[in-house]
């Protein structure tokens, strides 16, 4: 993978970076200091970055073309919410809501691994369309449990995402996919997409790689509509439908396929855009798949796909000669 | 010494629906020999590499390695248990750069785990940066040192061939098998492949199985040679025996006729 | 017995209009290998353009099927020249993402335009005949009537003519055939002007047996096509036909024992099911990969 500046900075200085991003959220929740809109808006963001890391894993790095992004997210909102509003309401939220959190993930990684098991004889078209009846499935399924709802939807979720948490939730999901794929797994996962055949021939085991890449991308999904449903308070199924998985979808394809630098530019840019064309009403989806398009017929990997921004890179990636400090 | 073959298959047949690929292939290799298998296009080479590497199982027969059986396992499971391969049409993993690729061979000997992996324990960092020296090492013993960040697709052609061996090799295998490893040369360029593989034996103590069509770099080389025709075996032995056989002159070139 | 025999008339009714649809997503996977996810959308949109024209200038039924059909196969043309074919040399997954991308495009530009269901106007009016306690209408009849003929027809086209020799063998090895004389580029083109008609005929038929339409049917009806089409086998025309009908009779049937909310999770589910024992659909057939 090529890169994008030539030099990382040293650990210091991200940390120090990254503490200084927490404290500034910390901040602005405490005291207020960005008005409502555009703290939903930062919330948002973040969100989205989870998402596209975390499909970007499956769709990305491992070449597939998973639809069904939006029902891990969905199967992530239920269960925080089932865990936040009935099964340990009253409980205090400072550890109350990232075990929800968590929940949301393990239950999205559970069904996940089952999708990574589906996986192993079926690639290509075939996976996408196995991907988009899962999505149907869950999304009509929930809509047949009373217990959550059912149609009409889940009310009365907390307002438990706060920007600190989001922010939390964000760095933990880039750094730790990060070093997934950077380590044998992510080199495992794109052998994979590479050429399959040669992978195994070169001792990968690549039925492992596929379902470590659907069960964190699943985890993460899960996350991130857990994250969701504490903001909006409420969810119903048609939020997770396809649409919604489509959204996810112009975010990988615009920021780059197989790049974390990608993920984060093609959340921001998609969630900026969504606002910007607010105005336009429906015509806003108009103008954006028809951006899609215009980029897939002259960049169709993505802004930034399969490049890196070296800032994601670990340093020992780097050449001797390469490294500064 | 031991006088158990490295790498035996014992009737080895497979069939691709009606078409018998290979038929009662029995084959032993020495341990620290080179041994060759050629014979016409089509007449089941690529295949029978493709068994013993576990792409295919076999319609019928055993393949032994090292007297333990390997017939039905996954090709990750045989790979790591030190069988190597290239291929015929290089099928190196041209997008990633040359070290990603022989990481990827090399990384089957990694033991973190994917958790590990993800918060960065110490013990993944540790064998991290040691597959990174040991990678970078082989690529040293290649002449690939150079190039070891580079897009491995964007190679000249005798470096891509190299690489792949290199991978290959980074499985630390006892059994290399090259499909064609003297494909696209010409004869300058076949006998430094001779040189080049017979530093491979003796450097990595690696015994060899190759499939080639230069009969002058097969004849140098092997030590036992195996030729097959439509799938069956119709001669093996040592150079001298094969140069002379009739069969074998047969399959290439036809039968003899009156006025030849 | 006599509502077993109604609902099967209308399982019947609703495979004909899947089977249509379905078709124009195999006949295109079979030449391109590329799924089209832009004809759910395509077939949604021909509704809309039946009920323009019947606005603009009601004429008969007969001339409003083949205007529309012809219409909606140059819509499919049109998107094959402009966004499908520049990436036919393109990875997969850039031909799938300008697909769904077209796909939404004509989905919300339909939306905007018409943010409210339409009430298609009357084509015909129909006769009821009663056969002991099950009644059936000529526009019944008249919907399965004109899609089995369409599809014999296509049937035919497929297997006795030179097009449809020339597309199946496309659909069986893109890069050598231009090679031996057969203008590709016309034979793909034309595959999705056919697919295309389908679909409008589709249209036109739908929105007579279920009047009011709207945007969202791109998603509701035409994926469900597409199911069809890959449980029958995508790539492969009597398999579309087959899962059409398969897929309609599931549905009919299952609303009758389960409430409607469950219609969409049988659906899907019965696919994934399909899917997990016959990877290829139920009539089709995997690529050989040569190692």
């Amino acid at each position: 993978m090529l890169r994008f500046f030539d030099r990382p900075p040293s650990r210091g200085v991200l940390l120090a970076l990254l503490a200084a991003i927490l404290a500034a959220c910390f901040a602005i929740e405490q005291f207020g200091l960005v008005d409502d809109y555009i703290r939903f808006i930062l919330i948002t963001l973040g969100i989205n970055v989870i998402l596209c890391v975390s499909l970007n894993l499956v769709n990305g790095w491992m070449g597939e073309f998973s639809v069904g992004h939006a029902g891990f997210m969905a199967l992530g909102a239920y269960l925080s919410a089932c865990v936040s509003v009935k099964w340990l309401v009253g409980a205090n939220p400072l550890w109350m809501f990232p075990l929800a959190v968590i929940v949301g993930g393990i239950a999205a990684g559970l069904v996940g691994f089952l999708l990574g098991l589906l996986s192993f004889k079926t690639r290509g078209d075939y996976l996408a369309i196995i991907t988009l009846a899962f999505l149907m499935i869950v999304k009509s399924g929930i809509e047949n449990i009373s217990y959550v709802g059912g149609p009409r939807g889940f009310l009365g979720i907390g307002n438990e995402t706060s920007l600190p948490w989001t922010a939390a939730w964000t760095i933990l999901t880039l750094w730790a996919i990060r070093n997934l794929v950077y380590s044998r797994f992510g080199r495992a996962i794109v052998a994979v997409r590479e050429d399959e055949i040669a992978a195994t021939a070169m001792g990968v085991d690549t039925r492992k790689a596929k379902l470590v890449a659907f069960v964190v991308s699943s985890f993460f999904g899960g996350v991130a509509g857990a994250l969701f449903a504490h903001q909006l308070q409420f969810i119903n199924p048609g939020s997770f439908d396809i649409v919604k998985s489509t959204e996810i979808l112009v975010m990988v394809y615009l920021g780059g396929i197989g790049s974390i630098a990608g993920s984060v530019l093609g959340a921001t840019v998609f969630t900026v855009l969504t606002q910007v064309l607010q105005p336009l009403g429906t015509w806003r989806m108009v103008i954006m798949p028809l951006l899609l398009v215009l980029l897939m017929l002259f960049r169709p990997r993505g802004i930034m796909g399969l490049r890196e921004w070296s800032w994601f890179v670990p340093r020992r990636e780097f050449a001797d000669k390469e490294k500064s400090s | 010494m031991s006088t158990q073959p490295l790498l035996q298959t014992r009737g080895v047949t497979q069939r691709f629906g009606g078409l018998t690929a290979v038929s009662d292939f029995s084959l032993e290799v020495a341990e620290g020999h080179a041994h060759g298998i050629i014979g016409p296009n089509g007449a089941g080479k690529t295949t029978a590499f493709n068994l013993i590497t576990g792409i295919y199982k076999p319609t019928e027969g055993d393949i032994l390695f090292r007297g333990k059986p390997i017939t039905g396992l996954r090709p990750d499971e045989i790979a790591r248990r030190g069988i190597g391969r290239t291929f015929q049409n290089i099928r190196l993993f041209r997008d990633l750069s040359v070290l990603d690729n022989v990481r990827i061979a090399y990384d089957s000997r990694s033991r973190y785990s994917w958790p590990g992996a993800m918060v960065q324990l110490p013990s993944a960092r540790r064998e991290e940066k040691q597959t990174i020296g040991a990678c970078e090492e082989l690529l040293e013993q290649f002449g690939l040192a150079e190039v070891a960040r580079e897009r491995a697709g964007g190679l000249p052609y005798g470096s891509q061939r190299r690489l792949e061996i290199a991978r290959a090799m980074a499985l630390k295998p006892s059994l290399l098998l090259l499909d064609e490893p003297a494909a696209g040369m010409n004869s300058a360029e076949t006998l430094k492949l001779v040189e080049f593989l017979g530093w491979l034996r003796d450097h990595f103590s690696v015994t060899m199985l190759l499939i080639e069509h230069h009969m002058q770099l097969v004849m140098t080389f092997c030590d036992r040679i195996t030729v097959l025709d439509f799938g069956a075996t119709i001669a093996e032995g040592g150079p001298e025996d094969i140069r002379a056989n009739t069969k074998v002159i047969e399959a290439y070139l036809g039968e003899e006729t009156d006025e030849g | 017995m006599d509502y077993f025999a109604q609902q099967a008339i209308n399982a019947v009714q609703l495979g004909s209009i899947y089977a249509l649809i379905a078709l124009g997503y195999s006949m295109v996977y079979g030449v391109l290998v590329m799924i089209n996810f832009a004809h759910g959308d395509v077939f949604m949109v021909s509704s809309f353009f039946c009920f323009l024209l019947l606005l603009v200038a009601p004429v008969p039924f007969a001339a409003a099927l083949v205007i529309v059909m012809l219409a909606t196969a140059i819509l499919g043309v049109c998107i094959e020249r402009l966004a499908y074919r520049p990436l036919r040399n393109a990875p997969r997954v850039s031909a799938i993402i300008t697909a769904l991308g077209c796909g939404l495009v004509i989905q919300n530009t339909t939306l905007s335009l018409s943010p409210y269901s339409q009430r298609m106007p009357e084509l015909l009016k129909p006769v009821v005949w009663k056969f002991g306690g099950v009644s059936v209408s000529s526009l019944q009849v008249l919907i399965v009537g004109i899609s089995v003929a369409l599809m014999l027809g296509l049937d035919f086209f497929i297997r006795k003519t030179r097009y449809g020799m020339a597309m199946r063998a496309i659909s069986m090895d893109r890069i050598t055939v231009p090679l031996m004389g057969i203008p590709t580029n016309a034979i793909i083109s034309m595959t999705f002007a056919l697919g295309g008609a389908l679909g409008g005929a589709a249209g036109v038929l739908y929105g007579m047996a279920y009047p009011v339409i709207g945007a969202s049917m791109g998603v509701l009806v035409g994926w469900k096509a597409f199911v069809a089409a890959v449980i029958g086998g995508i790539g492969n025309v009597r398999g579309a036909v087959l899962g059409g009908y398969l897929l309609g009779a599931v549905e009919v049937f299952t609303v009758t024992v389960l409430p409607s909310t469950y219609r969409d999770l049988v659906s899907y589910s019965l696919l994934l099911i399909i899917l997990i024992f016959k990877p290829y659909g139920l009539l089709g057939r995997p690529a050989v990969q040569k190692v």
